[in-house]
């Protein structure tokens, strides 16, 4: 009886579950991508860290740790990383890279893929050098030439492919080189106050394991402040970084399936309308309410399911192109393959929130009465109170927050997303009437006729027009606000590159290096923006209380991540240009040994320390215990090239503590820039240089990466409000043809009807994208002011070219539908019953 | 007198799926301006397929309609229009009012499509002579049958046309409210002296016009002078 009834409308119900499809196709795609990311980094996390065990100490290793260091495993290795300049002898250049200078047999697991692969093991026997692909290409460097790293000269004898564990991108700014750790003596790189690490990699002997190792010795290396890592421990890590981020394309999935499932609870109003004939004529063939509804549930849970497939199968399409997009994010080789896990989800989830909204008029059905054969009053028989709707409400409201729960593992986030669909699609909602009643109390309609029918039309009777503005308008704020957000970051990031901005860093400058340098600086004709002191340091005690987990105590305020990194401190009596004391004040240099050291720390810190000015802290300053009291918080515009530091001392503490000196330029060239480096690193081979505007455009790149699989996603919303538009525009066909006909007969031109309906769909394009792009705006501004505490400018074009293309799709899609609604002979006004 | 509509030999052929199906043939008469007519006949005798002939809304498979002495066969669709706006007017069984527009607009509606200016006036007076000026800005969906149909009258004087065609007006209408739509529409012709052309099955009203032609099986069957005949 079902599929009987949903012959002649079988097309038409096809068309509204088709808004689903999208909506499937993105979680099924994220889905399937997830899963075999989990799989992929359980199959590699061995290769990816190389190692049963890795320590890795970021400075100096206190005496009393080493013995431990150098007993534990069956076989282990040594590699102490740093930056510092590499010099190209035949093409003349130099660049920053990370010098990984390695002793041992590691990797255990995997390898170091080289060219030739021999090169992997060859380099450790001699002055040799692997460096990354990267460098070789742009450097037009070959195997067997020279480069000279700090005094010493190498001979590649590989090109470095890939390292375990390291991905891409966290490269770019200064890609690896490895050399033979005994030669680093000789380098003169290694002077006091570099930042250099240490890795130790251990392999275990096949019957123990890391983790009963690291068991046994985790106290200590907590107590040395050592970070360590087994295979166990990288899959958790690496899956949680992946996880944050294919729960944020879930979730903008799972957005693109709610509205699309608006979009067919829209219709199927529209359509269960158009029936209440046909299904008060059944009643009154005796046909019961409960039978009716459930034809109908029956057509559309058939063409639901039909949906949800056709959007699984779509999504294990598209998953294929996500890992091409993302592979330079991953430390790792990305499978594709297809997850029938995946496919059930996404399925199973479609239909059931599809169900569930196209549910809501559905309902109704049970209420059309055989009287409704002689009176088509529907108002009376659609009714809030039913409580069967209700109940559907709540149903709804369950599985939004069921599905973000199970998808962000917290019920608060649930919560809060829920909340937060609820409010944006409320929003839309009324920014939508709003812009609704806007236009038509201000628009200029006196001015034309054909105007203001175009924008009359808009309210036709069983119209979409509210539901079209906000499928199509959240799809226009996603992709607004990722842009206006990307935008600003960049910008932010670019005002180096202009002005008198600084963009040049040198570091690991030693203190008897720092006039020499200076002066090499201003000889080369530029100038010295800023010449500081930096000494490495590590808290020790916060009011009293020191790092270990054993010592936290119930209620205990201080993060435990506050011991653990090496602060980078400067001592200095003054603000810098970016700065502003905005509690306590600035004390003057300490004059005696007896008096307190007063501090002053950045805002931002002080608030994840839990400190405040007056309290205490003892620094670990290379073995030195240093108590001081914070007198001043201070904030700091980070929106410059420049050293900001989190915590400033006064003078006449630090300045015989090892130390180095960070000194800023400015460049206005690559040429300079590349003439200023070799000099520099002729003269002080163990200076590192950054040059800024190499960072930029890596960010650029980066960000634009991101953000094109950002984009991707939210490119799913507007799609679907758009298939829902052309689900829309079909089922009101019939009234737009009567219209035109009318007109027609009225004595309208074709050229006046064509204009009619483009203006209705150039207001309905104009109002939804007007209405996102406010939202985006908005929703910016807020993210500016609050998450990046910088000013948002909006650029005017991108704005632009953002509605144009909106209001020309939907034009586009409408009048393509509306051919035929053109093409009607006037005669058929006659003959229309009604 | 001046002849305002001349239809000559008229005939007009479907082409079904297969076989054809002839629903008017040799049709021929002339209309005066100024005078009324109405169409009498079974349902399904052709009378709305000449109607829309002679409003050309059709096109015809042999003879020929001359409108205002403007030959419509000769034609394009828009042209056809134009010559719709400038002299016809219509009125529909089922109204045919735009329910996105108020009683107002809609009455507006084929005086925008010329292009006229300052129309409003106009269009508010027409509606103060069918009885409406309370609900000029009210929307189709918020007024009875009765109302609607008087809204359409209005739009139909609206251009002050030279040949009004009115199809079964009455037709959805019940008894007493048919009474009054069709006392307005007789009022509001004498008044702009317009030519009236009357498709209908009710006797009563076909009565009240100069002249009534019969039409069965699609041929003129009888042409007889009406009850307003003097
Ligand atoms: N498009 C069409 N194709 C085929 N036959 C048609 C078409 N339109 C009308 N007819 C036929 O023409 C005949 C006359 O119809 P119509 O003019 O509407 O009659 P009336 O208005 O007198 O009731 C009917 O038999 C109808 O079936
Ligand atoms: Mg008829």
């Amino acid at each position: 009886m079902a599929w009987r009834d949903s012959r002649r409308n079988r097309s038409r119900l096809a068309l509204f579950i088709s808004s689903i499809i999208l909506g499937i196709a993105a979680l099924v795609a994220t889905f399937s991508f997830s899963y075999n990311l989990q799989r992929d980094v359980n199959d590699q996390a061995k290769t990816m860290v190389g190692a049963d065990l890795v320590v890795e100490a970021s400075g100096a290793v206190s005496p009393q740790i080493q013995p431990l260091l150098d007993s534990v495993g069956r076989d282990r290795s040594k590699e102490r990383s740093f930056a510092s300049m590499i010099y190209f002898v035949r093409s003349k250049s130099t660049r920053l890279i990370q010098v990984r200078a390695l002793e041992g047999n590691y990797p255990y697991y995997g390898s170091l893929e080289t060219t030739p692969a021999a090169a992997a093991r060859t380099f450790r026997t001699g002055r040799y050098a692997l460096v990354d692909k990267t460098l070789m290409l742009q450097y037009g460097a070959k195997v067997g030439d020279s480069v000279r790293i700090g005094t010493l000269g190498f001979a590649i004898s590989g090109t470095l492919n890939k390292a375990p564990g390291r991905n891409e991108i966290s490269l770019t700014v200064a890609p690896p080189v490895y050399i033979p750790l005994r030669y680093l003596a000789e380098s003169g790189l290694l002077q006091k106050g570099s930042r250099v690490s240490t890795q130790y990699y251990y392999k275990m002997d096949s019957l123990t394991s890391a983790e009963q190792v690291l068991t046994a010795i985790e106290p200590r290396l907590q107590k040395a402040g050592l970070e360590y890592e087994t295979v166990e421990t990288r899959k958790k890590r690496t899956g949680r970084s992946f996880d944050d981020f294919s729960q944020f394309l879930t979730l903008i999935g799972f957005i693109a399936l709610l509205l699309g499932s608006i979009g067919v609870a829209s219709a199927i109003h529209i359509y269960i309308r158009e029936k209440i004939g046909p299904i008060a004529i059944l009643r009154c063939l005796g046909v019961k309410a409960w039978q009716a509804f459930v034809i109908y549930l029956i057509q559309i849970l058939g063409i639901g399911l039909v949906g949800s497939v056709a959007g699984a199968a779509l999504g294990t399409l598209i998953q294929q192109l996500l890992p091409l997009v993302l592979k330079d994010f991953l430390p790792f080789q990305a499978t594709v393959s297809l997850s029938w896990k995946a496919v059930f989800q996404g399925v199973l989830l479609g239909l059931t929130i599809s169900m569930l909204f196209a549910l809501l008029p559905l309902v109704s059905v049970r209420k059309i009465s055989p009287l409704n054969t002689l009176r088509l009053s529907y108002e009376a028989t659609s009714m809030l109170g039913d409580p069967l709707k209700w109940l559907l409400y709540i149903l709804l409201l369950s599985s939004i927050l069921a599905f973000s729960g199970w998808q962000m593992h917290s019920l608060t986030k649930a919560l809060v997303f829920t909340g937060s669909v609820l409010l944006a699609l409320g929003l839309l909602a009324a920014a939508a009437r709003t812009m609704m009643w806007l236009t038509r109390k201000f628009f200029p309609f006196s001015w034309n006729y054909l105007l203001r029918q175009g924008f009359a039309n808009l309210y036709r009777p069983n119209n979409q027009t509210v539901v079209l503005i906000i499928t199509i308008g959240l799809g226009v704020a996603f992709i607004g606000t990722l842009y206006f957000v990307q935008d600003m970051l960049i910008s932010r990031l670019s005002v180096t590159a202009s002005g008198n901005q600084a963009n040049m860093i040198l570091f690991d400058i030693q203190s008897s290096q720092v006039d020499g340098l200076a002066g090499l600086t201003q000889k080369s004709g530029l100038p010295v923006l800023q010449k500081v002191p930096i000494v490495t340091m590590r808290i020790e005690e916060i009011n009293g209380k020191k790092a270990g987990y054993g010592q936290r105590e119930k209620g205990d305020s201080v993060p435990n991540r506050a011991f653990e990194s090496e602060l980078r401190v400067t001592y200095r009596d003054s603000l810098s240009a970016t700065e502003k004391i905005i509690s306590g004040r600035l004390h003057g240099p300490v004059r005696s040994p007896a008096d307190t050291v007063f501090i002053s720390m950045e805002e931002g810190y002080a608030r994840r320390l839990h400190v405040k000015t007056g309290d205490r802290i003892v620094f670990n300053v290379q073995g030195l215990l240093l108590p001081t009291v914070i007198g001043s918080l201070r904030q700091v515009s980070w929106r410059q090239v420049g050293t900001n530091f989190r915590v400033t001392f006064p003078g006449g503490v630090l300045e015989s503590a090892p130390q180095f000196y960070v000194l800023i330029t400015r460049v206005e060239s690559s040429e300079e820039s590349a003439r200023f480096q070799q000099s520099v690193i002729a003269r002080f081979p163990n200076v590192s240089i950054i040059d800024m505007r190499l960072v930029l455009s890596v960010l650029d790149d980066i960000l634009s990466k991101i953000g094109f699989v950002i984009r991707f996603m939210a490119g799913f919303s507007i799609v679907t409000g758009l298939v829902v538009l052309i689900a829309s525009v079909l089922i009101s066909k019939y009234q737009r043809m009567q219209e035109s006909v009318l007109l027609r007969t009225l004595g309208a031109s074709r050229r006046q009807i064509l204009a009619i309906n483009a203006l209705e769909y150039f207001f309905l394009g104009s109002l939804a994208a007007a209405t996102g792009l406010l939202l985006a705006i908005g929703a910016s501004w807020a993210l500016a002011k609050y998450s990046f505490d910088s000013p948002l400018s909006v650029s005017v074009i991108p704005v632009i070219i953002l509605f144009l293309s909106i209001v020309l799709v939907t034009m586009t899609i409408g009048l393509l539908n509306s051919r035929e609604v053109l093409s009607q002979t006037p005669l058929e006004i006659l003959r229309k019953e009604v | 007198m001046d002849t305002i509509l001349q239809v000559s030999n008229l005939g007009k052929t479907y082409l079904g799926a297969g076989r054809t199906l002839t629903v008017l043939s040799g049709i021929s008469f002339s209309v005066e301006a100024g005078t009324t007519l109405a169409v009498v006949g079974p349902s399904g005798s052709g009378k709305t397929t000449l109607l829309g002939l002679c409003a050309g809304l059709d096109r015809s498979s042999s003879g020929s309609v001359e409108l205002n002495h403007i030959l419509l066969d000769a034609l394009s669709e828009d042209e056809r229009a134009r010559v719709r706006n400038l002299y016809v007017g219509f009125i529909f069984q089922n109204f045919q009012l735009l329910n996105t527009l108020t009683a107002l607009e809609n009455v507006m509606v084929p005086l925008e499509l010329r292009g006229e200016k300052n129309i409003r006036a106009r269009a508010l007076d027409l509606l103060g002579q069918v009885g409406l000026s309370a609900r000029v800005h009210h929307y189709p969906a918020q007024l009875s049958g009765g109302e609607q149909q008087r809204v359409s009258l209005a739009r139909a004087f609206s251009t002050s046309p030279k040949i009004l065609f009115a199809d079964e007006p009455t037709g959805n209408l019940d008894a007493e409210t048919s009474e009054m739509v069709t006392g307005l529409l007789f009022d509001l012709n004498r008044r702009a002296g317009t030519t009236l052309v009357i498709v209908t099955h009710n006797r009563e009203l076909a009565e009240r016009t100069d002249r009534i032609i019969g039409l069965k099986g699609g041929v003129i069957i009888s042409d007889t002078p009406g009850g307003a005949a003097s």
